[in-house]
C-alpha cells in the first residue's frame, strides 16, 4: 500500500537539492527522447541550447530583452496574487497599456523626447491599470470572479488592438498591409549598453515592489488581505480600497511592459504586441515564489531557456516541436518536484506480515 | 477481557509527533477517561479508533484480534462509534430519519420495523428520544443524545465520546452521564475524552492520563483527586486558585442600551441586550456555545451590523463607527474560535507581523518600523511562554495553545480601556490558563473594563465580578459572581429568567 504524507519543514539546501535534481532528471529524460527520436547527441543539443541564449552578444541582449518584460509583468503579477487575486489578465493589461502609450506616440511626435517618453510611461501605466480596475471593482462590489474575467477581457483587448491594427490606425503609406504606422524616433526607448533601457526599470521596480510588499503599509495591508478578509476587516483595513490599489499597481506594471514592448522591442503597435507574455508570467511568478529577487532570476533563467529553444531549431536543425517538448519538460519537472518537496510517499507493510510477526 | 488494547501506537503529523508509543486498553462495562491538555495527542488517540487517521507504527486488537481501521465504515464494523463535537445530522429531517440515513438494506426502507428497534434500543438505554421530532427543534442535549442512539443502531458496544461536555448545560451534563452509566451497565465500553477533571472524577472507572503525546499513566479513578490529575496532565505541582482582585470601580465604561442584531437569515442573534461594565470591573459571559456571545462581541467591534440599539463607550455612542476607529478608541477584542487561528491573526505571518496588525497603521509614513513590533514579540515570547524557533517564524506552523498566545500576548499589551476577550484559555494548558488569568486581574487593576466570555463555569465564578448569562441572544440574568453557584447560571443558561435582573422586574408568567 502506498500513502501519501505531508512533509516536516525541509531545510533550504534540501529543497534546493531537489530541485537541482529536478532539472538534472529533465535534462536526462530529454537526452532519451533526443537519441531514441532524433538520433542527436544530446550533449551538442544541450550546449546548442546554451549557445544559443548566451553565445552571443546580440543573444544574451535578446536574452535581456525578453527577461525584462517577464520581469517586470511578474512583479505585476505578484502584487495580486499576494492579495490572492489571481489576475490571469496580464496579456489585456499589456495590450491596453500599449495602446495608451501609442496613442501619445502616434499622435504628438513633435514632442520633446523626454517629455513623450514620461508621458508615454505614465499612459502606459494608467492603461494597464485601468484596465485591471475593471474585473477589481467587479470584485470588489459584486464578488465576481477575478480569474474569469480577467481572462476575459484579455481576448477583448486583442480584439481592440485587432480593431485599430485592420481599422482606424492603419497605416495608409503600407501599401495596404494592414499594420500600424511606426513610432517617431521621438517615441522610442533609448539603449543603455545596447539593450533598451527598460531593463534598468526591471531592475529598480524589483527593489521598489520587494520594499512595497515587505516593508510598506499597503503591501502589508494585502498580504493580511490576501489571507483573510475577516482578519483584514477585524484589523480595521478598508478593504475596498486596498483591493482597487492593489489591483491597479498590478495592471500598471503589466501596462508599463506594454508600452516597452510597443516602444523599443516593436517600434509600434501591434496584435503580437504582447506575445503570452501575460501568461508566461504566471509561471514565473510562480516559481519565483511571489519573491522579487527569485522572479528576476527565474525570468532571466526563462528567457534564456526560449530564446535557446529556439536557436537550436535552426542550429541542429530539429522541429519546432522538440524544442518546445524539451522546455515543456523542464517545466513538468520543476513544477512536479515541488509536490516531494511537501509531501513523502510511504510504503506500509501489508497486514499478514504483522499478524504473523504476533503470533509468533 | 480487554475489549481495545492499542499497543505502541506512533503518529507523526509533519514535525510534530501527535502520539508516541502509546499502549491504551479499555474494558467492556466501563467509563474509560481519556484525560489530557489540548494538543496531548487525545483526538488523534481516538480518531485511531474511529478510523479517521491511521497510525504510522503500532497495532490496534479489538477484541484481542488485530484489526486495521481504516475507515469510519471499518472501524463500525468491529462495533466502535464515535460522537464527535459537532454533530453530524440532518437538520430538518427527524430523529427516526437521521438513524435510517445512509444504511443498507433492500430497495425500500421498512420504516415501522426500523422504529420498533429503534424505540426498543432507546428504552433499553433510557435515552428518551422523540422519534418524530425534527433536529433543528431539538436542544443540544437532544442532539447529543440522537447521535448517541445512531452510533447505537448500527452496531457499536464501544462508545468514544470527544468533549461531550464542552456544548452542554449543567443539567444537560447530568443527564449526559445518566445515560452513560446505563451503557456501562448494559455492558458497552465508554471512552469519554475531556479536560476537565471533576467530571472525570464523578463519572469515570478508570482514566488515562496523556502529555504531549505521551501516556503518562492508566489509573483507578476512586484512588485519585484533582490535585493528582493536574499534576499528571501538568507534568508538575500546579496551584488550581484564581483569586478575585478587589478593585475600587470606577466610573461605567461601556453601557450597551437594547443592543439587537440580526443575522443573514433575519433572525434575531442578540435580542435587547442591556448592561454595563464599570472601569476595574470584570463583567462574565456565561452562555451555552453559539448563544450569541460572538456577535456580542463583533457588534463591540464594530464587525457585525447592529439593527437597533447603542453601544456608549466612554460617553459616546460608537454604533456606526468603523473598525479602526474602534480599535483607536482603545476597545480590543479577541475571540478565541474553535480553530484558534479565527480573524485575530495572519496564519501565515511571522509573530513580528501579528504585532503589528492592529496599530500598524498608527505609524507615520509609507513604511513600517517593525523595531518596537520585535521588541514587543520578544517580550510577549518570554512572558507567555510561546514555544517557538523564532519571532520569524509563520505562526501556523506553531501549536494552537502558542498561537492563541500569540493573539492574547498582543491585545493584553495592547492595554485599552475596554477589554473583550472571549474564551481567552480555551485549550491552553493550565498553567497558561492561571498566567493569562493573572494578566486579565493585571488590567483590571489598571482600571480597565473587561467583558470574559468563558465557558468554565468554576473559572467565570472565581474570576468575574459579575456574571451575565446569555441564552438564545437574551440575557436571562446578570448575578453577583461570589453569590451564585453553578446551578443558579445552569438553569440561566437554559432560558430560565432571573426573577430580579438589577431590579428590573420580570414578565414571570413566561
Amino acid at each position: 500500500m502506498i500513502r501519501i504524507a505531508k512533509r516536516a519543514k525541509m531545510s533550504k539546501a534540501k529543497s534546493a537539492g531537489i530541485r537541482l535534481l529536478a532539472i538534472l532528471l529533465a535534462l536526462l529524460t530529454s537526452a532519451v527522447l533526443i537519441v531514441l527520436a532524433l538520433s542527436l547527441h544530446p550533449l551538442d543539443v544541450y550546449i546548442a541550447l546554451f549557445k544559443g541564449a548566451f553565445g552571443s552578444a546580440y543573444r544574451i541582449r535578446e536574452v535581456v530583452e525578453s527577461a525584462t518584460a517577464l520581469t517586470i509583468v511578474s512583479l505585476g503579477i505578484t502584487i495580486a496574487f499576494k492579495m490572492q487575486f489571481w489576475n490571469i489578465g496580464g496579456e489585456g493589461q499589456i495590450c491596453m497599456g500599449a495602446f495608451f502609450a501609442s496613442f501619445l506616440a502616434l499622435n504628438f511626435p513633435e514632442m520633446s523626447k523626454p517629455l513623450l517618453l514620461t508621458l508615454m510611461i505614465l499612459a502606459g501605466m494608467l492603461g494597464g491599470g485601468l484596465w485591471a480596475l475593471i474585473p477589481a471593482y467587479f470584485k470588489a462590489k459584486w464578488r465576481t470572479n477575478e480569474t474569469i474575467i480577467t481572462l476575459m477581457m484579455n481576448y477583448v483587448a486583442l480584439k481592440w488592438l485587432t480593431y485599430l491594427q485592420f481599422g482606424p490606425w492603419k497605416d495608409p503609406n503600407a501599401l495596404g498591409f494592414p499594420k500600424i504606422a511606426n513610432f517617431a524616433d521621438n517615441a522610442i526607448l533609448p539603449e543603455v549598453f545596447g539593450v533598451h533601457i527598460g531593463w534598468i526599470f526591471a531592475l529598480i521596480l524589483v527593489v521598489l515592489v520587494s520594499i512595497f510588499l515587505n516593508h510598506s503599509k499597503k503591501g502589508y495591508e494585502i498580504a493580511v488581505l490576501g489571507e483573510s478578509e475577516n482578519t483584514a476587516l477585524y484589523a480595521g483595513v478598508n478593504i475596498k480600497r486596498t483591493i482597487i490599489t492593489a489591483v491597479f499597481i498590478s495592471g500598471a506594471l503589466c501596462g508599463l511592459t506594454g508600452m516597452i514592448q510597443a516602444s523599443a522591442v516593436n517600434n509600434t503597435l501591434s496584435v503580437e504586441i504582447s506575445k503570452g507574455i501575460g501568461f508566461t508570467a504566471i509561471i514565473t511568478t510562480w516559481l519565483g515564489f511571489l519573491k522579487p529577487a527569485f522572479i528576476l532570476v527565474v525570468s532571466i533563467l526563462f528567457a534564456a531557456l526560449v530564446q535557446g529553444g529556439s536557436f537550436i531549431q535552426t542550429a541542429v536543425g530539429i522541429p519546432q516541436a522538440v524544442a518546445e517538448l524539451l522546455q515543456g519538460l523542464i517545466l513538468f519537472f520543476v513544477l512536479g518536484c515541488e509536490f516531494f518537496i511537501r509531501y513523502k510517499v510511504v510504503l506500509e507493510k501489508p497486514l499478514f506480515n504483522v499478524r504473523r510477526g504476533t503470533k509468533e | 477481557m480487554d475489549v481495545i488494547s492499542m499497543k505502541g501506537i506512533t503518529k507523526i503529523f509533519g514535525s510534530v509527533v501527535a502520539n508516541k508509543d502509546i499502549d491504551f486498553e479499555v474494558r467492556f462495562g466501563e467509563i474509560h477517561a481519556l484525560l489530557g491538555e489540548n494538543g496531548a495527542g487525545k483526538s488523534t488517540l481516538v480518531n485511531m479508533l474511529s478510523g479517521i487517521y491511521t497510525p504510522d507504527s503500532g497495532s490496534i486488537f479489538i477484541r484481542e484480534k488485530e484489526v486495521k481501521l481504516t475507515s469510519p465504515r471499518a472501524a463500525i464494523d468491529v462495533g466502535i462509534g464515535m460522537i464527535h463535537q459537532h454533530y453530524k445530522l440532518v437538520e430538518i429531517m427527524t430523529a427516526l430519519e437521521n438513524i435510517m440515513l445512509g444504511q443498507k438494506g433492500g430497495g425500500f426502507l421498512r420504516a415501522n420495523i426500523i422504529r420498533e428497534k429503534i424505540e426498543k434500543l432507546s428504552q433499553r438505554f433510557q435515552l428518551g428520544v422523540d422519534l418524530d421530532k425534527k433536529v433543528y427543534e431539538m436542544s443540544v442535549g437532544e442532539k447529543q443524545t440522537l447521535e448517541i442512539l445512531k452510533v447505537l443502531y448500527r452496531g457499536a458496544n464501544i462508545l468514544i465520546l470527544d468533549e461531550p461536555t464542552a456544548v452542554l448545560t449543567p443539567q444537560e451534563t447530568e443527564k449526559l452521564f445518566q445515560v452513560m452509566n446505563r451503557m456501562k451497565d448494559e455492558g458497552c465500553a465508554v471512552i469519554f475524552i475531556t479536560h476537565k477533571m471533576n467530571e472525570v472524577l464523578r463519572i469515570s472507572d478508570r482514566l488515562t492520563v496523556l502529555r504531549k503525546g505521551q501516556k503518562v499513566k492508566t489509573l483507578e479513578t476512586k484512588s485519585t483527586n484533582t490535585k493528582e490529575l493536574a499534576e499528571l496532565m501538568v507534568g508538575h505541582p500546579v496551584n488550581l486558585a484564581i483569586n478575585r482582585v478587589e478593585t475600587v470601580k470606577g466610573k461605567v465604561l461601556l453601557e450597551v442600551k437594547n443592543l439587537t442584531c440580526v443575522n443573514e437569515e433575519k433572525v434575531q442573534v442578540l435580542k435587547g441586550l442591556n448592561f454595563t461594565i464599570r472601569g476595574g470591573e470584570i463583567l462574565g459571559v456565561a452562555g451555552i456555545a453559539g448563544s450569541g456571545q460572538k456577535e456580542l462581541c463583533e457588534a463591540i467591534a464594530g464587525l457585525y451590523p447592529v439593527k437597533d440599539g447603542e453601544i456608549i463607550f466612554d460617553e459616546e455612542n460608537i454604533v456606526g463607527l468603523t473598525p479602526r476607529q474602534i480599535i483607536t478608541k482603545g476597545i480590543s477584542m479577541s475571540f478565541v474560535p474553535e480553530d484558534r487561528l479565527g480573524m485575530g491573526l495572519v496564519a501565515s505571518m511571522d509573530i513580528v507581523d501579528n504585532m503589528i496588525l492592529k496599530d500598524y497603521h498608527k505609524q507615520k509614513g509609507f513604511l513600517i518600523n517593525r523595531k518596537p513590533a520585535a521588541e514587543k514579540a520578544v517580550k510577549i515570547v518570554k512572558q507567555l511562554d510561546i514555544s517557538t524557533p523564532s519571532i520569524h517564524h509563520p505562526i501556523k506552523e506553531l501549536s494552537g495553545g502558542n498561537i492563541q498566545k500569540v493573539l492574547l500576548g498582543r491585545e493584553l499589551e495592547a492595554h485599552p480601556k475596554l477589554l473583550i476577550t472571549a474564551y481567552p484559555v480555551r485549550g491552553l494548558d493550565i498553567n497558561v490558563s492561571y498566567k493569562i488569568y493573572d494578566l486579565i486581574n493585571e488590567e483590571k487593576k489598571k482600571g480597565e473594563a473587561i467583558l470574559f466570555v468563558g465557558e468554565d463555569l468554576d473559572v467565570l465564578i472565581e474570576l468575574c465580578d459579575r456574571i451575565m448569562v446569555l441564552c438564545h441572544g437574551e440575557i436571562t440574568g446578570i448575578v453577583e459572581a461570589a453569590k451564585t453557584t453553578k446551578e443558579e447560571l445552569g438553569l440561566l443558561m437554559a432560558g430560565e429568567k432571573h426573577q430580579d435582573m438589577e431590579g428590573i422586574t420580570r414578565d414571570q408568567n413566561s
